[in-house]
């Protein structure tokens, strides 16, 4: 369907790799934040939640530069990392997924904070008078009737990643078969004359990533929306 | 059948009240400028908590189950006590042990018939057995594989009535389990609810707005009012 030549196929699989792995590093951040947006009272929650959204609404280049001051080598979390656990981002695949998950949390965090805010606490409740503790509730009730909403925060977020460039690319910048992401190669490939055949095959690659990620999120909300609470008369 | 006195206050009783009974509660809670109170000295058999809508008996419930903390008072199930509000005590739902039924039958959607039925009893080694004998004593068999979604009200009222009394509950909470039964299937809960009372034997707790169905029921009738 699309052909590509070979040396393209490794720049998507990099691509699917730290998206990959920037939505799964997230999902537990995601969730726990999600939760407490959604179930908790306290002081400072509505600048946690500006916090979580912030990434949506700053320019993505402001976000990888102020990763680049908390990452990089003479950063605070950067040099802890790089000195307890021999970690380093910067110009890492490692750090282009950093980017892409921070980019990604946002709208991570809304799906499944809309879903866990759709589960009825009633039935959490009758949970409760069964005999079943706070731990086994969340696990046998909260979870399973959130888990629409996290699929669907993963999904989006998959995507979203998938499409991550400036925040990447000023963490990370453009480094040939470790941080050259999709959209970092296409913007490579447009800098150089009589590229556009490259450009044009890339963009339809991520096209297609997009547009499928897209199709299965829509699938999972209309899943979610029918409703499962009414009884027939 | 007997009509105790009506009952509304916050007051302690004066008289130490009989420990024969079955519930002896006396609790109340403020609901922003409004004032619920309770007092029930009374069972084994069904003891009706009656009067107009919007009360507060559902909220009795609540408290009663554990789901809702009451202001000050005192909670006796079965000489039980599951909260005390001058001692500090106050047992957590999963551990009341009493089984709650719920005006909207509250199954969990996710989980077909045979699941809610064995929510509260999976740990136990004769599980199996004891859902089989359940589902043959309520009617419901036939149901164990469906969803709760395509369950009738009164099916579904029916495997609430199970799923509770799998648990082995000291006694039953029912909130006006008729009300959202359409009248044709009325008849056959309540004579549900006297099989309970009579075949199994296990007290209730039963809330309802409507006097006559209290009075075919119940041995006690504790009238709620507004203050």
């Amino acid at each position: 369907m699309l052909d590509l030549p070979p040396d393209y196929w490794p720049i998507i699989a990099l691509s699917l790799k730290v998206s990959a792995v920037a939505v799964g590093a997230m999902l537990p951040i995601a969730f726990a934040l999600a939760w407490i947006l959604a179930r908790w009272q306290f002081p400072g929650r509505m600048l946690l939640d500006a916090l979580v959204y912030l990434p949506l609404v700053v320019p993505p280049v402001v976000t990888g530069w102020l990763l680049l001051l908390l990452f990089g080598a003479n950063g605070p979390v950067g040099r802890w990392l790089a000195d307890w656990f021999g970690i380093t981002l910067l110009f890492r695949w490692t750090g282009a997924a950093l980017a892409a998950g921070i980019m990604a949390l946002p709208l991570m965090v809304r799906a499944i904070r809309l879903s866990i805010e759709s589960v009825d606490r009633r039935l959490e409740g009758a949970a409760r008078t069964l005999g079943a503790g706070p731990l086994r509730v969340f696990l046998t009730i909260s979870l399973p009737l959130s888990l629409p909403g996290v699929l669907a925060g993963v999904i989006l977020g998959f995507a979203r990643s998938i499409g991550e460039f400036g925040a990447t690319i000023t963490f990370v910048s453009d480094i040939p078969g470790e941080t050259r992401t999709l959209p970092i190669a296409i913007y490579a490939a447009l800098q150089a004359p009589g590229a556009e055949a490259v450009v044009t095959r890339l963009a339809i690659a991520s096209i297609l990533l997009s547009l499928t990620a897209l199709l299965l999120s829509e699938i999972l909300a209309r899943r979610m929306g029918a409703g499962v609470r009414s009884y027939r008369v | 059948m007997s009509l105790s006195q009506p009952t509304v206050t916050a007051r302690p009783d004066p008289t130490p009240p009989s420990t024969a009974s079955t519930f002896r509660i006396d609790i109340w809670r403020s609901l922003g400028d409004r004032r619920i109170a309770c007092r029930v000295d009374a069972g084994p058999g069904v003891t009706a908590l009656s009067g107009p809508s919007g009360v507060g008996k559902t909220t009795i419930l609540n408290m009663v189950a554990g789901l809702l903390r009451p202001d000050g008072g005192h909670i006796h199930v079965r000489n039980v006590t599951l909260f005390d509000g001058a001692l500090g005590i106050n047992v957590a739902p999963e551990h009341r042990h009493l089984g709650y039924i719920f005006q909207d039958a509250r199954l969990f959607p996710h989980l077909r018939v045979r699941g809610n039925l064995l929510y509260g009893i999976r740990h136990l080694p004769d599980a199996a057995d004891a859902l089989e004998e359940m589902a043959r004593f309520l009617g419901i068999a036939s149901l164990l594989d469906r969803w709760p979604s395509t369950l009738s009200m009164g099916e579904a009222q029916r495997v609430a009535i199970g799923r509770a009394l799998l648990t082995r509950p000291s006694c039953l909470l029912m909130d006006e389990p008729l009300a959202s039964i359409d009248r044709a299937r009325r008849a056959d809960i309540l004579q549900l609810v006297e099989r309970l009372r009579d075949e199994v034997g296990v007290p209730i707790l039963y809330v309802t707005h409507d006097l006559s169905e209290a009075e075919r029921l119940a041995a006690h009738i504790v009238q709620m009012d507004f203050e």
